[in-house]
C-alpha cells in the first residue's frame, strides 16, 4: 500500500469516527442496550474480509482460519441484527390517554 | 472495473449504516435502523462475492460457513433472555473479535513475504487487539454467566505485570516490522494477546461490567478498522469507526455516571475502589422495617410513585411483578414512574430493556437527569436491589469511595422504601446511610417475592380471597 492511499484511508477513519461520535450522543441512555447489540452486528463486517481468505482457498492453514472467521462473523451478523431488533420490538408508548396529570384533589 | 462496482457498493452499504445509527437516535425510527443494517450489510456480501478469485472449492466452503454461521446465530438471537443479555452480548465482541483476529493470522502467513512496514504494524496491532478482546470478553461472558467467580482477582504488581505482558508485545511487533519472515513469533504474539485479554478483566468487579462491556465493545470495533487498514477496505474502516466510536461513547457515559477518570479504566486500573473501602460512617440510626402489607398501604395512599431499580431486579427476575405491581397501583389512580441511574445493572440500558420487556411502556422510564429535580414532589419511592446509586454519602462524605458519583436524590423523596434481603453492603462494600434514615421503611426479603406480595396486597386481591 503507497504512503498516498493509507493517508486517504486515514481520513476516511477519522470521519467516520467524528460521524459516529457526533450520532451516538444522540442516542438515548434508552436504546443503549439495542445500540450495542446493533454496532455489533455492524462490526461483524470483518466477515467481507474472512469470505475472501475462504473463498480464495490460497493455503490449508488460511482456509481453516478463513472458515472459522466466517463463521464466527456468520453467528454475529445474523443473532445480532435478530437481538436488536426483538429487543426494539419490546419498547412500547404508554397506550394513550388523557395525561394523568398529578391532580391534588384527588387524593388526601 | 470489478474493483470499481465493489467499491460503489461499499459506499452504498456505508451510507446503510450511517443511517442505520442515525435512525438509533429515536424509539420511533429505532426499528427502522435494523433494516437499513440488514440492506446494507447484505449489499456488502454480494459486492464482496463478486469475485473471479473465489474457487470452486471456495464457494462450497463459503455456503457451508455461512449455513453454520446463521444456523447457529439465529436461536443465539431469538432465544436468548433479556436477562442474560449481558452475558450474550459480550459472547458476541469474543465472536467477532475472533473473526476480525483470524483474518489478521492468515493475512499476515498469506502476505508477510510482500508486504510494507506500516502494514505489518497495524496487521501486528490487529492481530494483538484482536486477540485481547476475543479471550477478555469470553471473561466478561462468564463473570457475567457467573460460570467464573465475579469478584476482582487481583495480585501484587498486577498493573507492572499487564504493562510487562504489553510491552514484550510491542517489541515483537517492531521485531516483524523489520524482519516479516521471522513467523515463529507470530504465534508468540498470539498468545500474549489472549493472556493479555485475560489479565484485562480478572481484576474487574461486577459494578464495573457496564463500563467493561462498552469498552470491548470499542476494542471490537477498532480490531474491525484495523484489518481494514490491512486489507484497504474502506468499508471495513468506516464500520469499525463507527463501532469503536459507539463503544467509547457508552464507556465515557459509564465512567462518568461512577465519577470514575477515563483513564483510570484504560488502563484497567479497576477494582482499585474496592481496596479502600475500610470506614464506613461510624453513628447509624435505627433501621425501621415495614411487611409488605403496611408498604402497601402507604403505596396505596401515595398520588405519586417512583420505583428505583437496580441489578438486585434483574437477579430477582422480578420485572414482571414489577410491572403487576404498579399496574394495580396506577388502578388505584397513583402515578407510577421508573428512575433509572445509568450504570444501573451490568450494561449501559440494561434496566431499560428489562422493564421493556415486562411491558412498561418506555415513557414512563426516565433517566437520573430528568427525575432528579422532582424527587421532592414524590410521595414514596420503592428501591429495589438498587444500593450505591441511591447512596447519599456520594453528595457530601469526602472520604467515601464513591463520593462524587452522581445519584438518585431518593432521599428527598416523602418516603423511601428499600427492598433488600438483609442489611449488606453494596458493591463498594460501604454502608448506605439511606437505610437509616427516619423516612426510609425497610422490608427484608428477595424482590421478586416481596413485589409480588406487594402487587397483592395493593389490588386488595388477598381481601377478595380470604373474605
Amino acid at each position: 500500500m503507497s504512503a498516498n492511499e493509507t493517508i486517504t484511508l486515514l481520513f476516511v477513519f477519522v470521519l467516520a469516527g467524528f460521524l459516529g461520535l457526533e450520532l451516538i450522543r444522540k442516542v438515548p441512555k434508552l436504546l443503549h442496550t439495542p445500540l450495542m447489540a446493533l454496532t455489533n452486528a455492524l462490526s461483524a463486517i470483518s466477515l467481507v474480509g474472512s469470505l475472501v481468505i475462504l473463498g480464495e482457498n490460497q493455503t490449508t492453514y488460511s482456509t481453516i482460519l478463513g472458515f472459522v472467521a466466517v463463521v464466527a462473523s456468520t453467528i454475529n451478523v445474523v443473532g445480532g441484527f435478530l437481538i436488536t431488533d426483538k429487543m426494539l420490538r419490546m419498547f412500547r408508548r404508554a397506550p394513550a390517554r388523557p395525561t394523568p396529570a398529578p391532580s391534588e384533589e384527588a387524593k388526601p | 472495473m470489478r474493483q470499481h462496482f465493489v467499491e460503489l457498493a461499499y459506499l452504498v452499504s456505508v451510507i446503510g449504516f450511517a443511517l442505520s445509527l442515525k435512525w438509533m437516535t429515536a424509539v420511533t425510527t429505532a426499528r427502522r435502523s435494523v433494516l437499513a443494517g440488514e440492506i446494507a450489510f447484505a449489499i456488502a456480501i454480494i459486492a464482496t462475492l463478486v469475485n473471479p478469485a473465489i474457487t470452486g472449492t471456495g464457494w462450497f466452503l463459503i455456503v457451508i460457513a455461512l449455513a453454520v454461521g446463521t444456523l447457529i446465530g439465529i436461536p443465539l438471537g431469538l432465544r436468548v433472555p433479556m436477562t442474560a443479555m449481558p452475558e450474550r452480548i459480550a459472547l458476541s465482541h469474543a465472536f467477532g473479535a475472533l473473526a476480525a483476529g483470524l483474518v489478521g493470522i492468515a493475512h499476515y502467513y498469506l502476505t508477510y513475504h510482500s508486504t510494507t512496514k506500516f502494514d505489518t504494524a497495524v496487521l501486528g496491532f490487529e492481530i494483538v487487539l484482536g486477540c485481547l478482546v476475543f479471550t477478555g470478553s469470553l471473561m466478561a461472558s462468564g463473570k457475567l454467566h457467573e460460570m467464573l467467580p465475579q469478584r476482582p482477582i487481583v495480585f501484587p504488581g498486577q498493573n507492572y505485570f499487564n504493562f510487562a505482558v504489553l510491552g514484550v508485545a510491542l517489541a515483537i511487533i517492531i521485531v516483524l516490522v523489520f524482519s516479516p519472515s521471522t513467523t515463529w513469533l507470530v504465534p508468540i504474539l498470539i498468545a500474549l494477546g489472549l493472556v493479555f485479554g485475560v489479565l484485562l478483566i480478572i481484576p474487574i468487579g461486577g459494578a464495573d461490567m457496564p463500563t467493561v462491556i462498552a469498552l470491548l465493545n470499542s476494542y471490537a470495533g477498532l480490531s474491525a478498522a484495523a484489518l481494514g487498514f490491512v486489507l484497504d477496505n474502506k468499508l471495513l474502516i468506516v464500520a469499525g469507526a463507527l463501532d469503536g466510536a459507539s463503544g467509547l461513547i457508552l464507556a465515557i457515559i459509564m465512567c462518568r455516571a461512577m465519577n470514575r477518570s477515563f483513564r483510570n479504566v484504560l488502563f484497567g486500573a479497576f477494582g482499585q475502589i474496592e481496596e479502600s473501602v475500610a470506614e464506613s460512617g461510624g453513628e447509624h440510626g435505627n433501621v425501621r422495617s415495614a411487611s409488605p402489607d403496611e408498604a402497601a398501604e402507604i403505596m396505596k395512599m401515595a398520588r405519586s410513585v417512583v420505583i428505583v431499580p437496580g441489578y438486585g431486579m434483574a437477579v430477582a427476575q422480578a420485572q414482571h411483578k414489577v410491572r403487576e405491581l404498579a399496574d394495580a397501583l396506577e388502578k388505584e389512580g397513583v402515578d407510577v414512574r421508573y428512575a433509572i441511574h445509568p450504570v444501573a445493572g451490568r450494561m449501559p440500558g440494561h434496566m431499560n430493556v428489562l422493564l421493556a420487556e415486562a411491558n412498561v411502556p418506555y415513557d414512563k422510564l426516565l433517566d437520573m437527569d430528568e427525575i432528579n429535580p422532582e424527587f421532592p414532589q414524590v410521595d414514596v419511592v420503592l428501591v429495589l436491589g438498587a444500593n450505591d446509586v441511591v447512596n447519599p454519602a456520594a453528595r457530601h462524605s469526602k472520604g467515601s469511595p464513591i463520593y462524587g458519583m452522581p445519584i438518585l436524590n431518593v432521599d428527598q423523596a416523602q418516603t423511601v422504601m428499600v427492598v433488600k434481603r438483609s442489611m449488606r453492603a453494596g458493591f463498594a462494600g460501604i454502608e448506605n446511610e439511606l437505610f437509616f434514615n427516619p423516612k426510609t421503611l425497610m422490608i427484608f426479603g428477595d424482590a421478586k417475592q416481596v413485589v409480588g406480595e406487594l402487587a397483592i396486597e395493593v389490588s386488595g386481591q388477598r381481601d377478595a380471597i380470604s373474605h
